[in-house]
């Protein structure tokens, strides 16, 4: 009989700490991102066509000159990448080199962003089938990875940079040695 | 006069509406991206491996699914590297050692998800042991 109740108790427990189980997860708020799981990695190696004239092209190669180095993935069509122009120019002058990768754009389409918003960028090229994209595990627009100068990816930022986010990513290219 | 004031407000909400430019469309699709591959067997096997790789845009789809231009993008690199001879298999390890396990919807037994499998399982045997008691006790 006392064992047929400890059963009965223990379906209890479970039960209890199913509901925990649910409570707890479903309060977390929503993460839609994608981390990078490249973060910790090389750079995977490629070559880009410059996305406009004014700019040379970007490979893998750039990065491993000893000098860290933001990589911003953008695109003139998306709204957030004119959001975060400010931040980006904030970077620049504070001594980050930043170099950037335009997904499915045009140059005409890229030479009017820049125009409009600013150009931060020390070299742009043009990933037009998010082939580069895809390599470095980078879900969508914008998105700012910190390269180390032996090519190591060394953080992954999300989205737009906000004010908040600058002088994170001046502290991560300070930890990556520069 | 009745409809006029509905009629003028529509007009005028028309007028208000954007010119919404589908910017991301601007580029022609990558090669693959709606183009089956030319050898059939080889089309069913980037078919079924695309059905189970998640949209990252649209994250409850999958990439054989969605017309997000990054799905597109997707279809063209898993159509491409078929096309190239890989193995489907290696195309998803290529994907998850980018984005985690995430990326992939076919169910892997790995350090974390092993309880997944084990507990029905045990619960099983469970209910097998206590069944065993209770004829038992009958008899």
């Amino acid at each position: 009989m006392t064992r047929a109740r400890w059963v009965l108790w223990l379906l209890v427990a479970m039960a209890a700490a199913l509901f925990v189980l649910f409570a707890v997860q479903l309060s977390r708020p929503k993460n839609d991102f994608v981390q990078s799981a490249m973060v910790g990695k090389p750079i995977p190696e490629f070559t880009l066509e410059p996305a406009v004239q004014s700019r040379p092209g970007v490979s893998s190669a750039d990065f491993t000159d000893g000098k860290p180095r933001l990589l911003n993935i953008f695109a003139s069509w998306c709204v957030p990448c004119a959001a975060e122009a400010p931040q980006l120019a904030a970077l620049e002058q504070q001594g980050a080199d930043i170099v950037a990768i335009a997904i499915r754009d045009r140059p005409q389409d890229v030479a009017a962003f820049l125009s409009a918003y600013g150009n931060p960028f020390s070299r742009i090229g043009s990933d037009e089938i998010s082939q580069v994209q895809l390599d470095l595990g980078s879900s969508g627009v914008p998105e700012t990875f910190v390269i180390d100068g032996k090519g190591v990816i060394r953080y992954q930022h999300i989205g737009d940079i906000r004010d908040r986010d600058v002088p994170i990513l001046l502290q991560k290219l300070r930890e990556a040695g520069a | 006069m009745r409809i006029a004031l509905p009629a003028a407000l529509g007009l005028a909400l028309l007028a208000l509406t954007p010119a919404v430019a589908p910017a991301q469309d601007l580029l022609p699709p990558a090669p693959y991206a709606y183009r089956q591959l030319d050898d059939p067997e080889q089309e069913a096997k980037a078919q079924a491996l695309m059905e189970t790789l998640r949209c990252l845009k649209c994250q409850s789809q999958s990439i054989a699914d969605s017309d997000a231009p990054m799905a597109g993008d997707m279809r063209h690199q898993v159509r491409s590297r078929i096309a190239a001879g890989e193995e489907p298999e290696a195309i998803r390890a290529w994907l998850i050692e980018r984005y985690g396990d995430y990326v992939s919807y076919k169910p892997q037994v790995t350090a974390t998800t092993w309880p997944l499998f084990a507990i029905p399982l045990v619960l099983l045997a469970v209910a097998l042991l206590i069944l065993r008691g209770r004829l038992r006790g009958r008899t």
